[in-house]
């Protein structure tokens, strides 16, 4: 570079404390940290509402081909006509799984789903006249519903479920009214519950003018077995890292499509994909659209996972997926019932929920079950969620385990059971074989200390090791 | 394909523990109307091999940079990525783990994500960086609702036009349905920049913040020393957005010169293009907005034998706790992909990564010396610029098409978005692009 390309005010010093690393020692030390991790791939998840089924190593593969790792999203479409063909393929995939009418692949996240979701009900009600100031939300509802509700600009109303952890539609009906935008709910709910009263839950709402929102967190239970858009569904958003194999990445990225029924299409988010006999094509002439969530398409590199994962699986494979994933929660619930209070009778689909009342006595409580699981090797189950109940215990097996790994699994908790029993200390203190223990977490919210800064008796050439 | 490991006894023996005779009676009880109606109209499921196949057919119909000469920037950019990236991130520790929510069984995570946190702080040159947001598009808007946060009794946002206009769309998105804010533009001016007079009229006690992009969407390294002053006379805040990360192991970071918040996207370092996603957000801020936040922070601490270890920390702002009352809904830190960026730091280093950004310039600005030269192209907007600049071409849409017979795509017309800049060209360098594709770039300009 030369030194007039430039000019001097507006470079900078070399970036002060930033690695300076031989190859080797860069790969070392990124390999020494991912030893210290859990992953699905090394030991079994049972995280209820998060299925953590097994992400295809076959998806990665043909996520790193050059041709759909290599693109430009602003290439002419005339270049990028497979990815193009790719997302409407998908589109009408999800459409089709879901039961909806259009779909928009361009949220990033569910989160981000939900606020895109709200949006276009907003939307839809603004041109009927009135967009309406709240949004009911179930307690059992997972955070993000109520926070996407506000960054929509929605009043946030609770509803409490009923004691067989379903909505109640007369608890509803007063709830409901022509200031109410919409109700969201999960089916099945987050106690892995699947609302009965849900058809008529969604006339209750429909009634006053209002729409559904359903939150597709759960459709790991639904595949071949019931479609949202048959419940009385107006929009949902469905999580590809979920439902759709995307690997987790210890915190995304993931990918939150919503799909919508056909009334409702004019205000998807746009560029919308066309089709006609000269390709695919970008549409940005939607003027009822809601307008852009996230820059270019959406999290391309995650959708095409999905696509892969959809085209594996087939018809078939998808209803295999959810009809093995209630058979393992419904085998992990009935050997786990002897011993840990289960938080309700109802049937459930693809995850059940236990508290820790029948070891309360002992002084052990969920957070120290949770703990000892580690040390057997499991990653432990959701817990404290859903709020509604105490202590809860949220467990997901997902389809892609087997029986021998529930076995175990059930095997580990009913030993921690007797333990509660006979050993507590060993239970409170634990996990006692992890890289690290129990760690302080009120001194890092105390006391923050968010990133590294070299202190001054340090050199360049000190190393940072972390003890073990 | 199924992923499914039950035999037929597995089945059986399962069946039989919870005294069921089918799988189908363990959802007997979903309404009979919704199960008739349930059914999934797609193809039968594909072997790996024809999964690879189709796969294959589609990304064959794709221009990629290994068979086309692409100089396209506009907020995604085509640089090297070492190998020791995709090492790292496709090892299934790190891909298949979850959020850390166990600490005890996530440090791998939560380091790497403090060592993330820290050299974003140093990039920036700010107090405290998040773990990530979705996109450069959406961390502008968070930027946008912080300020709105900690700005009380303030209405007004402005937003310069040079910038990225999918990212202004975004932030209006996002301020749509809430109350009491309403979005300004403030021009660019003959150099491409901000525009400083308009803004200095356009400031006042009612503004929340200035959001201007550094480099801008024109590929122009804005000036801020006059934008921080303009802000400071009124008690504005000042956000930066980068969306050419890149260019910060050159520039002069936007801490220096006083931004408040500093975002923008991280692509440009060890992402994949992938036709734009997913990628991350970064996000830094001074220390006084530490609570107002937006987004996961890792935090350092120790264990109960005194090691030191790292947690998910003041988690209070999120929305698993605060649910309604967070500061943002967002759940994710696209964390592989910040990953990604951390281990391409690490391997690039404090040198590689001010070498790699000289490199762009020196390609960029050469390339922009011989079209004005040889190509007889006038440039469009006089600012200094790092890897991205601007030129007029006569023509251009007709140019464009026919180009495209030499597997050529000069740039991204700048018409779609700024419909007064007409046979205006944006055009990208990188250290991607070889000097024979320089050449050919120049000849074919050069061509009527």
């Amino acid at each position: 570079m030369k030194p007039d390309q430039i000019p001097a005010k507006f470079l900078r010093q070399e970036i002060s404390g930033f690695p300076e690393l031989g190859e080797l020692e860069v790969l070392r030390h990124f390999t020494c940290l991912s030893q210290r991790n859990y992953a699905i791939e090394r030991q079994f998840y049972p995280l209820g509402s998060c299925t953590m089924k097994y992400n295809p190593r076959l998806n990665e593969v043909v996520a790193r081909l050059p041709g759909l790792a290599q693109l430009h999203p602003l290439a002419p479409p005339a270049l990028i006509q497979g990815a193009l063909q790719l997302l409407y393929e998908l589109q009408n995939m999800l459409a089709e799984i879901s039961g909806m009418d259009s779909v928009t692949l361009q949220p990033a996240a569910g989160a981000q789903g939900e606020l895109t979701g709200l949006m276009i009900i907003r939307a839809y009600l603004g041109k009927k006249g009135n967009p309406r100031r709240k949004v009911i939300v179930p307690d059992t509802a997972h955070g993000t519903n109520p926070a996407s509700s506000t960054l929509c600009g929605y009043e946030v109303v609770q509803i409490g479920s009923n004691d067989r952890g379903m909505i109640e539609p007369s608890r509803l009906e007063p709830l409901m009214s022509e200031d109410v935008a919409a109700l969201m709910i999960t089916n099945p709910n987050t106690l892995g519950i699947f609302d009965e009263n849900i058809q008529t839950v969604a006339e209750v709402v429909h009634a006053k003018g209002g729409l559904v929102y359903l939150d597709g967190a759960n459709m790991n239970a639904l595949l071949g077995i019931a479609k949202p858009g048959d419940m009385g569904v107006d929009v949902l958003h469905i999580n590809l890292h979920k439902t759709f194999s995307t690997p987790h990445g210890g915190g995304g990225p993931g990918a939150g499509p919503v799909a919508v029924k056909a009334v409702h299409s004019d205000f998807l988010p746009v560029p919308r994909i066309g089709k006609t006999s000269a390709g695919f094509h970008l549409d940005e002439n939607f003027p009822c659209s809601v307008g852009r969530v996230r820059s270019f398409f959406g999290n391309f590199g995650i959708l095409v996972r999905a696509y892969a994962y959809i085209l594996s699986l087939g018809s078939d494979g998808l209803e295999d997926v959810s009809q093995m994933a209630l058979l393992n929660a419904n085998y992990l619930r009935k050997r786990l019932e002897d011993h840990f209070h289960l938080a309700y009778a109802e049937p459930c689909m693809h995850e059940c929920v236990f508290t820790d009342r029948l070891q309360q006595k002992y002084g052990v409580h969920t957070l120290d079950i949770a703990k000892r699981l580690l040390d057997y090797g499991f990653h432990p189950p959701t817990v404290y969620f859903p709020l509604v109940v105490s202590g809860a215990l949220m467990i997901e097996p997902t389809e892609t385990e087997s029986r021998e790994t529930l076995d175990a699994f059930a095997d580990a908790m009913i030993a921690i059971a007797a333990e509660a029993k006979e050993n507590p200390e060993l239970v409170k203190n634990a996990p006692h074989s992890t890289p690290v223990k129990r760690l302080d977490e009120a001194r890092a919210a105390r006391r923050p200390v968010l990133r590294w800064e070299r202190t001054q008796n340090q050199s360049d050439r000190e190393p940072q090791r972390v003890k073990l | 394909m199924r992923y499914t490991p039950h035999t037929d006894a597995d089945r059986q023996r399962m069946l039989r523990t919870i005294g069921r005779s089918s799988v189908e009676e363990v959802f007997g009880h979903i309404p009979k109307a919704l199960r008739e109606r349930a059914k999934i109209d797609l193809p039968q499921g594909l072997s790996e091999v024809q999964v690879k196949k189709k796969m294959a057919a589609l990304a064959a119909q794709n221009a990629t940079p290994e068979q086309w000469s692409l100089f396209l920037g506009g907020g995604i950019y085509h640089h090297f990525i070492p190998s020791t990236v995709d090492a790292v991130i496709s090892r299934g520790e790190f891909s298949t783990s979850y959020t850390p929510y166990q600490p005890e069984v996530s440090q791998g995570t939560l380091q790497a994500i403090y060592e993330f946190q820290t050299l974003w702080c140093q990039v920036t040159g700010m107090d405290v960086a998040n773990a990530g947001l979705y996109d450069g598009g959406s961390a502008a808007a968070e930027a946008v609702l912080m300020a709105r946060r900690v700005q009380e009794g303030r209405q007004r946002v402005l937003l310069s036009r040079a910038l990225h206009p999918q990212y202004r769309s975004v932030v209006a998105t996002y301020l749509r349905n809430l109350k009491d804010v309403e979005l300004g533009d403030i021009p660019f001016n003959a150099a491409g920049a901000t525009d400083g007079e308009s803004l200095a009229r356009e400031v006042d006690d009612k503004t929340i913040c200035v959001v201007v992009g550094y480099p801008n969407f024109f590929g122009v390294i804005e000036d801020l020393e006059p934008i921080r002053e303009a802000c400071s006379r009124h008690g504005a805040l000042l956000a930066t957005v980068t969306t050419e990360a890149l260019s910060l192991g050159l520039l002069r970071p936007p801490g220096e010169w006083g931004a408040d918040i500093a975002v923008g996207e991280g692509q440009s370092l060890g992402v994949p293009m992938s036709l734009g996603g997913p990628g991350y957000g970064f996000f830094a801020c001074r220390k006084r907005f530490l609570r107002a936040m937006p987004g996961r922070l890792v935090g350092e601490t120790v264990d109960n034998d005194g090691r030191r270890g790292f947690v998910l920390t003041l988690s209070t702002r999120e929305q698993h706790i605060r649910r309604e009352k967070a500061t943002s809904n967002i759940c994710t830190n696209q964390n592989l992909c910040g990953l990604a960026s951390t281990v391409f730091m690490a391997a690039l280093g404090k040198t590689g990564i001010r070498r790699l950004a000289e490199i762009n310039v020196a390609l960029a600005h050469e390339a922009y010396d011989r079209l004005v030269r040889e190509a007889r192209l006038a440039p469009l907007f006089s600012g200094p610029f790092f890897n991205e600049f601007t030129l007029k071409a006569k023509d251009l849409d007709r140019r464009l098409v026919q180009l495209r017979a030499d597997k050529l795509v000069p740039g991204i017309p700048l018409n779609a978005w700024y419909p007064e800049l007409h046979d205006s060209l944006l055009v990208c360098v990188t250290e991607m692009n070889e000097t024979e594709e320089i050449d050919h770039l120049v000849k074919a300009l050069a061509r009527e």
